[in-house]
């Protein structure tokens, strides 16, 4: 890799918080070579998370980094986005902080398509708090609040994201770490709300309640149940069952928040 | 050339006595009785320029007011009751972070949906506490329309100094209510900003208290970065558990007010010197002591108002010594007797505390005060 990751790291903020074998770093160095492909300027830049493993993220970054509360980083980040539309705005948390506490921030800020990309770390659990069940946790799977197996049915985070209004939506895996960048950058690169989910892992609190014997399987399991949107085309019902879809689901241009509030502000100034 | 005059409601004052203090942003959640607050700042922001936004729930509403804040500009929310509950966990946000913004709460009956549209003024307690943890609690409580624009341009002031969350809390009747009201000219009234870093990028720190109690607040997108969080932090921003730090950043957070009271704290004293009865009120309830205390002059009964204006930090010291003089208090106000526990509180027993405590939605009037007043001995 040739990548120089140090550029993009705070001093002195490492080791991060992170299990070994924890989806979330690979997702972090992604990010970096999206914002580094992307040529985003660290003093234009803000990241904003929740709380949460995946939402420590932003502070090992050498941004205008902001760890907001549980579940508001997309609230927070709508706050800093009107007044700076100029800033890039980057968000990043997991499944449980985005589409739980925090659902209503999300497809919200999917609704009003301002210009921001939403970096969702699926893990389908609470790793922070010690695996209890989230939105994301399929039926049937246990969790440390799901000892009999969760009676709950999960979200599809990317088609909760399309159908609330999100104009750039795409689903990458931490197994697939070469692809994450190109997502990410795109998502970047596109105007309006951009949300990438990113399949991971907590080999923690999800594997090992789950029959996962160790991160490997947990990876492979990530390799073997997902198919790029480009293959399925080609592919029968049949073989698609069972398959999580990735790469860029959804695209759209549709007219931005900020730029559809700068036109409110010309509006008010000439009927002054 | 004549001053610009009008006749407004508390709330359509709040709106205008942000913008003379250079207010830029709103996000707000509607909730009567405090809904005109938004509308006025939907009308005029986008005319200079500001920006509004009517966010999904109160909670939103206050995270997009922080990130606003952060952004580098001054910012404004209103809600009332139920909202203000919603908004508390994030308060707590901008205590900790210290992050300054003005919150208008118009006081209704609570808790939970209670009166929509009633009075009250319960919800005093909830400025101070009800936010988790240790943390400073400024709050302001306004008694006519003028005094809500000044106060709110006040909020500011106190907002961006002390950098941290300001609340004012008109009650409904002060809220709604229309008067006459005197706009200041421009410069006439102070109007502070929060103080921009001196050093440069490289070397700022947002919580670095060379700078003395209230360290100098970057902006994003100003070419500093740097890192903010709802943890416990280091001056560089950054969360610790160190014991030492922690302790003595939350003691600092609290002292930005503490060792500030004579500067934040404000009310007014109306025949106090030669009392024997005093009646402390605030908000729409002074306006029917005062009417009590001058019938009660006239009926020979040395009685007089004291009326904070600054209900956070609350004027302790100065009632505390009132009360050496004093036959007793009186306590009236919409609330179940609030209030009448923090003048307690303060006054180490000194004098009774007789309390007119109304939640049935209606004002306390001029003469149920008087009766009470004739009733201390
Ligand atoms: C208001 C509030 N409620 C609950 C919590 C406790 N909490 C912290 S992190 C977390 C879950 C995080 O899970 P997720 O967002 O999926 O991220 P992960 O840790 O798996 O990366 C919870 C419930 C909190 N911090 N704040
Ligand atoms: S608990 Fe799970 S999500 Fe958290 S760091 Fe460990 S592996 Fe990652």
């Amino acid at each position: 890799m040739a990548y120089d990751y140090e550029k993009y790291i705070r001093p002195g903020k490492l080791p991060h918080i992170w299990c070994p074998g924890c989806g979330h770093g690979i997702v972090m160095k992604g990010l970096i070579r999206a914002i580094d492909t992307c040529g985003l300027k660290k003093e234009e830049t803000a990241i904003v998370s929740g709380i949460g493993c995946a939402s420590r993220l932003p502070g090992y970054l050498d941004f205008c980094t902001l760890h907001t509360a549980h579940g508001r980083a997309a609230a927070f980040a709508t706050g800093v986005k009107m007044v700076r539309p100029e800033m890039n705005v980057i968000l990043v948390g997991g499944d449980g902080d985005g589409t739980a506490i925090g659902g209503n921030h999300f497809i919200h800020a999917c609704r009003r398509n301002i210009d921001m990309t939403y970096i969702i770390m699926n893990n389908k659990i609470y790793g922070m708090t010690g695996g209890q069940f989230s939105p994301a946790t399929p039926t049937g799977d246990k969790a440390s609040t799901t000892p009999y197996g969760n009676p709950d049915p999960a979200f599809d985070i990317a088609k909760l994201a399309i159908g609330a209004g999100a104009t750039f939506v795409a689903r990458g895996t931490a197994f697939h770490a070469n692809q994450i960048d190109k997502l990410i950058a795109e998502a970047i690169q596109h105007k309006g709300f951009s949300v990438v989910e990113i399949l991971d892992d907590c080999p923690t609190t999800y594997g090992r309640r789950n029959k996962f014997k160790s991160v490997i399987e947990m990876m492979n399991y990530l390799k073997e149940s997902t198919v790029p949107v480009k293959a399925a085309e080609k592919m029968s019902p049949e073989q698609l069952k069972g398959k999580v879809l990735t790469g860029v689901l959804y695209k759209e241009d549709k007219p931005e928040y900020t730029e559809e509030y700068a036109k409110v502000i010309a509006r008010a100034q000439a009927a002054k | 050339m004549a001053k610009k005059v009008a006749f407004l409601q508390g709330n359509e004052a709040a709106a205008h006595g942000a913008l003379y203090a250079g207010c830029k942003f709103f996000a707000g959640y509607p909730i009567t009785p405090s809904t005109e607050v938004a509308e006025v700042m939907s009308i005029e922001l986008p005319k200079i320029g500001g920006k509004f936004i009517q966010m999904e729930d109160e909670i939103g509403a206050m995270a997009a007011l922080l990130g606003g804040s952060l952004a580098g500009v001054k910012a404004l929310t209103s809600t009332s009751g139920p909202g203000l509950s919603l908004k508390q966990e994030l308060i707590g946000y901008g205590c900790i972070a210290e992050i300054p913004c003005v919150i208008v709460n118009v006081m209704r009956g609570g808790p939970s949906t209670g009166m929509p549209t009633g009075p009250s003024q319960s919800d005093i307690m909830c400025a101070k506490w009800g936010t988790h943890g240790d943390h400073p609690a400024i709050c302001l409580v306004p008694a006519s329309v003028q005094e809500v624009f000044e106060e709110t341009v006040r909020a500011f002031n106190l907002a961006e100094k002390y950098r941290t969350p300001v609340m004012i809390m008109p009650d409904e009747i002060v809220a709604h209510m229309r008067e006459r009201i005197v706009f200041p000219e421009p410069g006439e009234l102070e109007v502070i900003d929060r103080t921009a870093p001196s050093v440069t990028p490289d070397k700022y720190k947002p919580y670095d208290t060379s700078f003395g109690d209230v360290p100098p607040l970057a902006a994003f997108g100003s070419g500093y970065k740097f890192h903010v969080t709802g943890l416990n932090k280091m001056q560089d921003g950054f969360p610790t558990t160190k014991a030492e730090i922690v302790q003595a950043e939350e003691e600092r957070q609290v002292r930005k007010v503490e060792a500030n009271k004579a500067d934040i704290m404000k009310w007014e004293e109306y025949q106090i010197d030669d009392a024997d009865v005093v009646v402390v009120a605030y908000g729409s309830t002074s306006r029917s002591a005062r009417f009590a205390v001058d019938e009660a002059r006239r009926a020979g009964i040395k009685a007089g108002l004291f009326r904070p204006i600054t209900f956070w930090p609350f004027p302790e010291e100065r009632l505390l010594e009132i009360s050496k003089k004093v036959k007793g208090f009186i306590s009236p106000e919409m609330s179940l007797g609030m209030c009448a526990g923090v003048i307690k509180g303060c006054i180490e027993g000194n004098a009774p505390v007789l309390g007119i405590f109304r939640v049935d939605g209606e004002p306390v009037n001029p003469g149920q005060i008087l009766d009470k007043i004739k009733e201390v001995k």
